[in-house]
């Protein structure tokens, strides 16, 4: 499990974490969304004892990260993003180095063995240099699992994974999280929708938003929104739009549509149809957009400024 | 202890890998071999010619042994201990070992362990050269002079490769790491002698942080504890920056 209690952490003058407050229970699978520089890899960083905090506390497995940092990180399996690998070495010689490294008895066995959990097997004696980026980011995931750790914590561990693997690796993640503790950072919200029990939303070293997939899925689909797009001109068409009762936030896309958003449960397109047509424009197209993650940023950062201000 | 040796035996093993080390083995051994060679023709050639001034010739001695074997090291440590860790920091993995159940000081300690194994490996091969003088001459070598040497070179490697191990923590950049080392080997071994010899009154001093006052007081055959402490205080050295770099890093 994990525990972190107003931790801060300041690169110089920078301050990478502010007060930075979050817990993660045994058999939960958390994990950790944000914009690059939130600072996810700072915060994995301090709680796999690779740096220690400017303030604040983090217990990991019940130890501190400070001053029981190596009971630590015996009880810690950790992915970097860079995912570290020596690539003159055979991937099972480099399981192994890890495993003694971890003082695990049997370390060839259990090199085989972990491969074999990440589907690699067959390549237990190329080099890694020779492998693919999906293959090395497997042996990375292995060398974290190698020790069976307490705690598993993975910086974005399906990047650069084709989609067949990225089912594979979730299904790993999904497996151990039953009895362990998972953090992983993402960029992708569908990744934590399907695999975390719970969210954190990190900006500027805080959370700003903490829940489950489901829940903040609910509360940031406030609304619809859509684009639209005519053929030729499309000047005047976003002050026709604005006209139309329940229409918010009509912007003009770079690519000539524009789009515009709608309370849920009160649907204008057919109002918008109607209105576009008779007015001349030509009618293309008229469809949902999904909500990108910078998007759920954006209204998640602003939603934070309201607050402040009441 | 098991984390140094797990360290100690990756880079050994790394070494027959690489095409550095090779190139280092086959610099120290053809170098050693061509002026052991040189050596033995010119003790033959003497002989022959019956000496100078009519008396019987020297039998060829091994005391151009050490000082070829310190500038050899000099030269070539510093292409051993270059990546040793500042390959770590460039490629990440450092992230991998500093996160793992290790202790700095461990790694530290096990890189310098990997690199010395490693020079003792190409020592082995080198003791054929006394062991074949020794052979051809009667009463033999003086084996006072040979173990003297043997055990400088050893001190020497110890407290080279500690100071490159050092040097290689703080760079994440093997060339840059490799010339620090460079300079400051010659820095000892040569530069040093200068301020000796200008200011008198701490001559003392300078003198004896220069490798080469000790390694010219082991030549003549005399072991001293000073000279002992000298390299062993130099590896201490070495190894307490690296662990000390290490550290710094991690605070960064």
């Amino acid at each position: 499990m994990i525990r972190v209690e107003g931790l801060i952490k300041d690169y110089g003058e920078r301050r990478a974490l502010s007060d930075l407050s979050f817990e993660a229970g045994q058999g939960e699978i958390v994990g950790f969304l944000g914009p690059n520089g939130a600072g996810k890899t700072t915060t994995m960083r301090i709680l796999t004892g690779y740096m220690p905090p400017t303030d604040g506390s983090a217990v990991v497995a019940g130890y501190d990260v400070v001053t029981e940092s190596l009971e630590v990180r015996k009880r810690v399996g950790y992915l970097p993003e860079t995912v570290p690998l020596y690539t003159d070495m055979r991937a099972v010689e480099y399981l192994k180095f890890m495993a003694d490294l971890r003082q695990i008895p049997d370390s060839a066995d259990r090199a085989y063995d972990t491969l074999e959990m990440v589907g690699l097997e067959n390549r237990a004696n190329s080099f890694i240099g020779s492998l693919s980026k999906g293959m090395r980011q497997r042996v990375g995931l292995a060398q974290a699992l190698i020790h069976q750790p307490e705690v598993l914590i993975l910086d974005e561990p399906t990047i650069g994974l084709d989609p067949g693997q990225v089912v594979e690796i979730r299904n790993v993640i999904r497996e151990i999280g039953k009895q362990r503790t998972v953090l992983l950072s993402t960029h992708i919200l569908s990744e934590a929708q399907q695999i975390c029990d719970r969210v954190l939303i990190i900006n500027k070293g805080k959370i700003v938003a903490e829940d489950t997939p489901e829940n903040l899925q609910a509360r940031l689909v406030g609304s619809e929104r859509v684009s639209l797009r005519v053929r030729g001109d499309s000047d005047g068409l976003a002050k026709l739009l604005l006209k139309i009762k329940g229409i918010q936030n009509v912007d003009n896309a770079p690519d000539g549509s524009v789009e515009f958003q709608f309370a849920p449960g009160q649907d204008v397109r057919p109002q918008v149809a109607k209105a576009v047509v008779t007015s001349g424009y030509e009618l293309l197209e008229m469809r949902p957009v999904g909500m990108s993650l910078e998007e759920i940023f954006l209204e998640l950062t602003r939603e934070d400024v309201h607050q402040g201000k009441k | 202890m098991r984390n140094i040796w797990t360290i100690a035996r990756r880079e050994y093993n790394h070494y027959f890998t690489s095409p550095i080390a090779y190139v280092v083995a086959f610099v120290i051994l053809l170098t050693l071999g061509f002026i052991f060679g040189l050596v033995v023709y010119g003790a033959s050639q003497a002989a022959i010619s019956g000496g100078f001034g009519g008396g019987a010739p020297a039998a060829p001695g091994i005391d151009w042994m050490g000082s070829t074997f310190n500038f050899l090291l000099m030269l070539t440590i510093p292409a051993l201990t270059m990546r040793l860790v500042s390959d770590e920091n460039r490629t990440g993995t450092m992230e991998l070992l500093l996160t793992a159940p290790l202790r700095d000081w461990e790694l530290i300690i096990g890189k310098w362990l990997g690199g010395f194994l490693f020079v003792l490996t190409i020592l082995a091969v080198t003791v054929i050269y006394p062991i074949i003088l020794n052979s051809l001459e009667t009463p033999g070598l003086d084996q006072r002079l040979m173990m003297a040497t043997y055990l400088s070179v050893i001190l020497l490697s110890a407290a080279y490769l500690a100071l490159g191990v050092g040097i290689s923590s703080v760079f994440s950049n093997q060339i840059a790491a490799m010339f620090a080392t460079l300079g400051l080997f010659i820095f000892l071994w040569w530069l040093i002698g200068f301020p000796a010899s200008y200011l008198q009154s701490s001559a003392d001093v300078f003198n004896y942080l220069s490798t080469s006052t000790h390694l010219n007081s082991i030549y003549s055959g005399t072991l001293n504890l000073s000279d002992i402490i000298y390299f062993l205080s130099l590896t201490a050295l070495g190894l307490f920056t690296g662990t000390a770099a290490i550290e710094t890093r991690r605070w960064n």
